[in-house]
């Protein structure tokens, strides 16, 4: 159960080679984190998060197969696994592709290949997830979203436009859950240097994984609805939405 | 047949922290507690389980149990029996500790034992196994149980402490996890007065309270200290120190003793009630310093025999209705512990390091308690007792508490369960070394674990884990009214095919 201080002593991650996701966990673990299930691709990213959690003292550690685009087998899964582990107190949707605009513009398949991935399979996963999360009458989900979803942007318009319907969806999908006992809270974090964002070059306002993370935590004890990494860019979003298209469009990517 | 159907709602403790939902039933009679009981133990494979709640006064997740089954045991508030030459009384376990005192003290009988609010239900007090302010004298309130009724997934008994010494204990301070009382005889204690003949002194730091304590309690019933925890230096736990005992008649003004029924008068009122929850902070280190500041000259030097009313004396919150509000959205901790007579350094420790780091308490509370009950999860042991009220929110909280918490395990020390939201499964087997006394009775009467709090899920006390073969083609559980849809039985794990990923990097 999570405590007065917010302290969750459970997680399932969505997405469980996530840097983010794995940030988060390297900082639940220490402050009581007993059992860390990650459910994401096989391999050796999703293997060598399960040595992080391990290494960091949680008691129990598993990975398991997820495909966000296999929709056919979400109810299974969110049924198989909480039954299995009883109850969950958070569960981290850090599921998420950048894709390559310049070339999925060109290539629908790969562009709804994103969108499968970042917005529709990932929803189906969360309805699934949250039902069992109404059922168990408590908990928190984490959507890991991002301030492209404020405003698509010429420059990432595939990528924008999945966040933006993820946003969407999950803030719908919390007021759903208002009086289950579950709280969602939706993470529009900037630019995040990591791997994902190999090769590019920051933006302004650009963020780490460990700062999304802290942000994270903090989020999780205040019960916040919705958190901006860095805060400053709540605002700057709030100007942004509302320049010109002129302007808006020659936003560089 | 089968209990009526609960009410999903979104509960927390009084420090209005860490909500869950629950279906709350309304036990109506002790017969719905045995039907909830029974429909809960049916259940159990896909049900959340089931727990008692009375007036919601435990500080953490004591009463509360996410996604099953809450009875709400206030509507169990019946006399059932009653003696008047003996001070022995029957009565529903869903009665408040102000009810029985509207009812007996006009009638010269008065609670053994009462918390600083009157509103907890006898059920709630037996599963807390509350203390008071005469706790070194007079034990807590199993102490003065004599028998009760305990409606368990196993059957419906009635305990007392030579039938079944084993349940009733385990029950006492076993946080309802061993089952739902329904109704319990208490033994009263006979009082001449309503009022409180109470000596009153301010003692300018700790060691001086602590001093007057040790050398001056055994004069008097009650014994309590208000402690400044705001206070540094040579101040560090300034207190006001309160002491007294029941007035007998003849210590009232003569008005009064002329009409003994008036002498007996108990009319609570509750002056003010906060309406909606305070804005995050309201109460902060400089409000509360200045509160502190306030509390601390106001209280005289030295007084000795002043008349207070019980209300007055054992309840002052009790005056403002829902101040649990005044600590905003993000609600607030109690955290008291109890260390023994010769680790008595331990509490100065605790207020430095409170003081120190500037956390906003007020209302920091110290006692002395005597020789606890057998009770495996009872609180009280002789020692030094400390409550302080934290608001959530400090970033360095959860750090600080878990820090006190070796400290108090170090010392031979242990936190109360009821006012507890906070502690790992960990330090409370340290805390409580007679755990696995206590889980083996629970097992007797609940083998299927069918009684569940969040406390209990969080100290690792019960668990929603289902054994894989009981999983498949087990009814619901009919309390989850709020789900539309059916759970599907489970099916094999999602298998990845080895092209579709779920993350995928970008390409260079």
């Amino acid at each position: 159960m999570i405590d007065a201080i917010g302290r969750p002593q459970s997680v399932l991650v969505l997405g469980g080679s996530s840097e983010i996701a794995l940030a988060i966990v390297a900082k639940l673990v220490p402050a009581r984190c007993r059992t860390v299930v990650l459910a994401g691709r096989e391999g050796e990213r999703l293997a060598e998060g399960v040595r992080a959690a391990t290494a960091a003292g949680a008691d129990v550690v598993e990975s398991v197969a997820f495909d966000a685009a296999d929709i056919d087998h979400h109810q299974a899964f969110a049924d198989q696994i909480f039954d299995r582990f009883g109850n969950f107190d958070l569960v981290i949707a850090a599921v998420g592709v950048l894709g390559d605009q310049t070339v999925d513009e060109s290539d629908p398949a790969a562009a709804a290949a994103v969108m499968t991935t970042n917005y529709t399979g990932l929803a189906s996963a969360l309805l699934a997830v949250a039902g069992r999360l109404r059922h168990q009458g408590h908990g928190r989900l984490i959507v890991l979203s991002s301030v492209a979803a404020e405003r698509a942007r010429r420059a990432n318009f595939i990528y924008g436009s999945s966040k933006a319907g993820l946003d969407a969806f999950s803030q719908g999908l919390a007021d759903s859950l208002v009086g289950s006992g579950v709280q969602v809270t939706l993470v529009r974090p900037g630019f995040v240097v990591g791997r994902m964002t190999e090769g590019m070059v920051p933006a302004p306002f650009a963020t780490t994984p460990e700062a999304v993370a802290d942000a994270v935590v903090r989020g999780i004890e205040s019960g916040a609805a919705v958190i901006h990494v860095p805060p400053l860019l709540r605002w700057v979003m709030a100007i942004m939405r509302h320049l010109p298209r002129q302007v808006w469009r020659r936003m560089p990517g | 047949m089968s209990a009526p159907g609960g009410r999903r709602t979104v509960l927390t403790g009084w420090g209005r922290t860490a909500p869950s939902a629950s279906d709350v039933v309304r036990a109506i009679h002790p017969d719905v507690v045995e039907l909830a009981v029974a429909d809960a133990a049916g259940s159990v494979a896909g049900g959340r389980g089931i727990i008692a709640r009375g007036l919601g006064r435990s500080y953490g997740d004591a009463a509360q149990n996410a996604g099953g089954v809450v009875l709400d045991t206030t509507w169990l508030d019946v006399v059932h029996q009653v003696d008047l030459a003996t001070g022995a009384i029957t009565v529903g376990a869903g009665m408040s500790v102000q009810s029985l005192m509207e009812r007996l003290l006009p009638l010269g009988w008065f609670v053994p034992v009462t918390p600083g609010t009157r509103m907890v239900t006898v059920g709630g007090a037996i599963a807390a196994d509350i203390h008071g302010k005469n706790h070194r004298l007079d034990g807590s309130f199993c102490s003065h149980v004599s028998e009760m009724t305990l409606v368990t997934p196993t059957g419906t008994v009635t305990v007392s402490p030579t039938s079944d010494p084993d349940l009733f204990w385990a029950t006492a301070g076993g946080m309802g996890l061993t089952g739902v009382v329904t109704r319990a005889t208490i033994q009263m204690i006979p009082v001449e007065t309503s009022h409180m003949l109470v000596d009153t002194e301010r003692a300018a730091d700790l060691d001086t309270v602590m001093d007057l304590m040790l050398s001056g309690d055994q004069d008097y019933r009650y014994s309590v200290a208000w402690i400044d925890c705001q206070s540094t230096g040579g101040q560090l736990g300034r207190s006001v120190l309160t002491r007294g005992d029941h007035a007998r008649l003849e210590d009232l003004p003569a008005r009064l003793q002329s009409q003994p029924e008036r002498a007996l008068d108990f009319r609570p009122r509750t002056l003010a009630r906060v309406p909606f929850s305070a804005p995050d902070g309201l109460l902060n280190p400089l409000t509360v310093g200045l509160f502190n500041e306030f509390w601390f000259r106001k209280a005289p030097l030295h007084q000795q025999g002043k008349l207070h009313t019980i209300g007055g004396f054992f309840h002052p919150l009790d005056g403002v209705d829902a101040w649990n509000r005044l600590y905003g959205k993000r609600g607030f901790l109690q955290y008291q512990f109890v260390v023994p007579d010769e680790s008595g350094e331990a509490v100065r420790r605790v207020i430095e390091k409170i003081s120190t780091i500037r956390l906003a308490s007020f209302l920091a509370v110290l006692k002395r308690f005597g020789p606890g009950d057998p009770g495996p999860l009872s609180f009280p042991m002789p020692g030094w007792t400390l409550a302080l009220d934290l608001p959530v929110g400090h970033h360095q909280l959860d750090r600080i508490l878990d820090t006190l918490d070796e400290e108090i395990i170090a010392a031979g020390g242990r936190i109360y369960l009821a006012k507890d939201s906070r502690v790992s499964p960990a330090a409370f087997r340290s805390m409580y070394p007679r755990s696995a006394e206590w889980q083996a009775v629970r097992d007797r009467v609940d083998p299927e674990g069918v009684l569940r709090s969040d406390l209990g899920r969080r100290l690792g006390l019960c668990t929603d884990r289902r054994p894989p073969s009981t999983r498949r083609g087990r009814p619901r559980a009919r309390t989850s009214t709020s789900r539309t849809r059916p759970r599907r039985p489970a099916r094999a794990a999602a298998t990845p095919s080895s092209d579709a990923s779920s993350e995928r990097t970008p390409p260079p």
